[in-house]
């Protein structure tokens, strides 16, 4: 018997696109920036990568990374 | 940056239990039992699923017993898996006979608490672990019980590892899955999650108001392993004069009713926990 279908797969976007919720769109201050990485930590969905390009397809826009950011380098931007 | 959950998940804006559930890449092979609770959604419906790990979704009451039988099996397979019974305080509630009773027997798994202080997934009804006075569904005037400290209670089963965490300190959360999963036996640990929605503040604040908590001495971090003692971020909020004002914390949707005599009330409640607290030396 192929079990196969009744086994879920792990996907990018379970939900849809979920940067359609967004208001607000999170923008670095790259000069700003001093690379401390607290915001890819603490970001929610985990859109926010290693050399600190945020992936706005999934971005729900909830604004935790501009609050944690130590250099304030984070803006919301009206989308 | 690929996690154990994927982006795109169904969590609101700021959830703080996704935010744990990015930390689970501590533990090596985790393995996760979800009772019914905001974490199923966030997990996804069939046939897509927002985990890489393998998860099992079980009933409320059956969460720890699902877990033990699990990790047994996986044992007897050769297999070294972590399995990780994650839970929210709902949860909690419904299977704490399950819980208390697997927790005596010293079963070899991992439970995790995402507290968000009442039943979110359901629309915010009180549960036991929602704190004094906080408005919610069930109770709209502001909840009379008592708050049930859970950690304490799953300390007192003599377990391998005990230990409450917040969302607001990563680091600290991060070092104690890291160290529960490096562990064999019982092991629980706690983690503080202020919902946005539930608590009714706007969705940015998640970590501040998971800090302000610990700053106000409102939620206690500590950790035991064989020896009790306290957490390196919580410790200096032991003395009342380094706590913030209480007052800071309450700025939520939840506790807008308050007056000055009730918070002086939860000031006097929040005194008497730490008391207990730092007689546990």
């Amino acid at each position: 018997m192929d079990l196969s279908p009744l086994i879920a797969k792990p996907t990018y976007g379970s939900a849809g696109e979920t940067g359609r919720w967004r208001n607000y769109r999170p923008v670095i201050n790259t000069e700003l920036c001093i690379k401390c990485g607290e915001c890819m930590m603490y970001c929610p969905e985990g859109v926010i990568s290693k050399n600190l390009i945020i992936n706005y397809t999934y971005c729900k826009g909830c604004g935790v990374c501009r609050e944690v950011c130590i250099q304030k380098a984070i803006v919301m931007m009206p989308e | 940056m690929v996690a154990v959950i994927l982006p795109g998940n169904a969590s609101c804006q700021g959830c703080p239990i996704s935010m744990a559930m990015r930390c689970l890449d501590e533990i090596e092979n985790p393995v996760l039992v979800i009772p019914a609770g905001c974490s199923t959604v966030i997990a996804g419906i069939h046939p897509n699923s927002a985990m890489k790990c393998p998860v099992v979704h079980s009933p409320f009451t059956a969460a720890p017993s699902v877990a033990c039988g699990l990790s047994e099996a996986y044992k007897r397979m050769g297999v070294r898996a972590n399995v990780i019974a994650w839970m929210g305080d709902g949860a909690v509630d419904i299977s704490f006979s399950a819980l208390s009773a697997s927790a005596a027997r010293k079963d070899d798994y991992i439970t995790i608490v995402v507290d968000n202080e009442a039943y979110m997934n359901t629309g915010t009804q009180a549960s036991l672990s929602t704190f004094w006075k906080a408005r919610t569904t069930t109770s709209p005037a502001g909840k009379t019980e008592e708050r049930r400290n859970i950690a304490l209670l799953m300390l007192a089963h003599r377990i391998e590892y005990a230990a409450t965490a917040s969302v607001g300190y990563l680091r600290d959360l991060k070092r104690k899955f890291r160290k529960a999963g490096e562990m064999r036996g019982f092991r629980f640990i706690h983690v503080h999650a202020p919902c946005p929605p539930g608590w009714r503040f706007p969705s940015e604040k998640t970590v501040e108001v998971a800090r302000k908590a610990v700053m106000s001495g409102a939620w206690i971090l500590w950790e035991y392993d064989g020896e009790f003692r306290l957490s390196k971020e919580g410790e200096r909020y032991a003395l009342k004069e380094n706590r913030i004002p209480l007052r800071e914390y309450l700025k939520q949707g939840r506790f807008s009713h308050l007056d000055d005599k009730e918070i002086e009330e939860l000031e006097k409640k929040i005194d008497e926990e730490w008391k207990t607290i730092l007689k546990l030396f």
